[in-house]
């Protein structure tokens, strides 16, 4: 039995305890993972070329500015040029910019709608987690990829409905994790506790339940980036993306006629990718070991 | 304790039912209970796991799960019927003016706020009072509670304190707006036997200093001595015995109450003593279905149990020689001259 260890003050206990911060706690632990400390560096790269390449590299990626299929190197053009000639640097620069907005602009919404339907299901259970759970489930058997083609198709190949269209075929995860998660929360006794202290229904879904449902919430979210930039290279290669912005999944879709004779115009943006969604899965894996608190050394 | 005669009480529950709806039909989980409470005075509920203690507690505060639903009766706080009241309303009182603790401790705070964002919260919610005054008042609750160096702990997670710390945090947060009544929903089952006596301490101490009235749920017959000056006795949904702790103690009229206190061990000085076996009351409480029926529902365990006690639900009568001390049984003790 441990004497008094309610009302003594364990100083030394105290400062050990200062330093297990939660926060803190867990950015020690994402950086003790060396594949996600890789990662990050590799995806801040590939993000620093993305926002200040094309400034660096002042060339209109639709221009065609010399012979095409300059192999990488030649001529001075570092990444070669396509099928029509025109800067492949300048297309993969200008491309990531794209393919990473629409990643994360895709996954943002798909978080927005996620935890929406899956907060109501899973607090006020009932009807309405009836409703919205079939709802859920609705998207979940279309195929994505189709329905998303039929709202581009519908509504016209522009980045906005790109977007649109990957995010609503893709929260549905989201909606599932948010609400196992609101199912198992709203019974513990600390929301009890703030009910009994008089806090509303969205005072508890908002303050309450959802800040400590987020771990789980975050790292989907981190790997829908890397499906939504998947995704959107998906529909690009097969001509569904905006024709007026360049895209890695777009280069790829153009330069597909020539892939035996100049491979490199389908493998540069290919890589390009693999790199980044390789590196956003990694820093999802690292986030979650970093916020599942079963893998914290206590 | 303060007597106000005159005028009504603080809150008086009069028959109040409490239903049920299960996949199996409609259960009464409490059964016709009434009780008064006046300002400042101490209750307790006693009684086995699953008799609707926590359950009366609950629909006190309109928390019933969404099963339950209040089927008869009246809860008046101050002369308002809490049963009809709008949630809006409830939400008011909750944590203003009634307000409770729970169990568990460990889980019972939110482990990713600190404590001082936890009693600030409360203190927002229903004094409206901005962050720089909430915290200072923080402060001063857990100086209140007796947490040492409040003014550092202020700002500590859930994570850092130690049980009877967090439940010295949810008695600050309970009392940060001077409720009328605390109800402590067996606040230190959790918690050591030493912790457990400082916080007791702590609730009488705190609940004197604001004038609360304090209703303890528990099993702890130790605890119900300490803590209050009545207390009332839960069986299957129903009020088996009321009266003053020490009347009901000394002389328990209802078998179920006396078989509580017997289950009670002693500590004797001398340890080498043979100890008898611990008395225990045989059998468990009956199914959830079967409560509410027109019978002594204790009449299973109760070696006193005859016919009537299987054809009909006892009615209350006071024992003479006691001011309000009363039993629902067809048997008492007590009226024969037993013990």
């Amino acid at each position: 039995m441990k004497p008094a260890a309610d009302s003594a003050p364990r100083r030394g206990a105290e400062i050990v305890d200062k330093a297990q911060h939660p926060l803190r706690e867990m950015v020690v632990m994402f950086l003790a993972n060396r594949a996600a400390m890789v990662a990050s560096i590799v995806l801040s790269i590939v993000v620093l070329a993305a926002i200040f390449g094309p400034m660096l590299h002042p060339v209109d990626p639709f221009e065609m500015v010399w012979a095409p299929f300059t192999p990488p190197g030649q001529e001075g053009f570092v990444l070669g040029t396509d099928y029509l000639g025109r800067d492949m640097l300048a297309a993969l620069l200008n491309g990531g910019r794209v393919s990473l907005t629409i990643g994360l602009v895709a996954a943002l919404m798909s978080v927005f709608i996620g935890i929406s339907f899956g907060a109501l299901a899973g607090f006020y259970r009932g009807l309405v987690e009836e409703v919205l759970m079939r709802i859920t489930e609705f998207f979940q058997v279309l195929p994505t990829l189709l329905f998303s083609m039929v709202i581009v198709a519908l509504f016209g190949a522009s980045l906005e409905v790109v977007t649109i269209a990957i995010g609503v075929v893709s929260w549905t995860a989201v909606a599932r994790i948010t609400r196992a998660e609101f199912l198992r929360i709203r019974e513990l006794e600390y929301v009890t506790a703030s009910r009994a202290a008089g806090a509303s229904n969205v005072t508890l879904m908002t303050r309450v339940i959802l800040p400590n449902a987020l771990p789980p919430i975050i790292v989907q979210a981190a790997l829908m980036v890397g499906s939504a930039i998947l995704f959107e290279a998906g529909l690009a290669f097969l001509g569904l993306s905006d024709p007026n912005v360049v895209s890695w999944g777009q280069i790829i879709g153009s330069n597909r006629p020539y892939i035996l004779d100049a491979g490199f115009t389908v493998t540069i943006p290919g890589l390009a990718i693999f790199v980044t969604v390789l590196s956003i899965s990694l820093i999802g894996d690292g986030l979650n070991d970093a916020l599942n608190p079963k893998l914290r050394a206590r | 304790m303060t007597n106000s005669p005159s005028t009504a009480p603080l809150l008086d529950v009069r028959n109040l039912s409490v239903q049920f709806t299960t996949r199996g039909g409609t259960v009464t989980v409490l059964d016709d209970i009434s009780f008064t409470l006046e300002r400042g005075e101490r209750i307790s509920f006693v009684g086995e796991s699953g008799c609707g203690k926590s359950m009366t507690a609950l629909a006190l505060m309109g928390l019933l799960p969404a099963m339950g639903r209040v089927s008869g009766g009246q809860v008046l706080f101050k002369g308002e019927d809490l049963t009809t009241a709008s949630p809006a309303r409830l939400r008011r009182l909750r944590g203003n003016e009634i307000s409770m603790i729970f169990q568990e401790p460990m889980t019972s705070l939110n482990p990713v706020f600190t404590i001082g964002q936890q009693i600030s919260e409360v203190l927002r919610l229903h004094r409206g009072v901005d962050n720089a005054e909430a915290r200072d008042r923080s402060v001063e609750l857990l100086q209140a509670v007796r947490i040492p160096d409040a003014a550092a702990r202020v700002d500590d997670y859930p994570h850092q304190l130690s049980g009877g710390q967090r439940q010295r945090v949810m008695i600050a947060i309970a009392l940060a707006c001077e409720p009328e009544i605390l109800i402590a929903d067996e606040p230190t089952t959790a918690l050591d036997v030493t912790v457990q006596a400082e916080i007791f301490a702590l609730l009488r101490d705190l609940g004197a200093k604001l004038d609360t009235a304090i209703i303890l749920i528990t099993h702890d017959m130790g605890a119900v001595a300490q803590m209050s000056e009545r207390m009332l006795v839960m069986y299957a949904g129903r009020r088996v015995e009321e009266g003053q702790v020490a009347n009901v103690i000394k002389a328990p009229a209802h078998p179920y109450t006396r078989g509580l206190i017997a289950c009670v061990p002693h500590i004797t000085s001398d340890v080498d003593a043979l100890v008898d076996t611990l008395p225990e009351i045989d059998g468990i409480v009956p199914p959830i279905t079967r409560f509410g029926r027109d019978e002594c529902l204790f009449a299973p365990r109760c070696a006193k149990a005859a016919d009537e006690c299987w054809s009909a639900k006892p009615q209350q009568s006071d024992i003479a020689g006691h001011s309000s001390h009363s039993v629902s049984c067809w048997h008492p003790f007590g009226t024969e001259g037993s013990r």
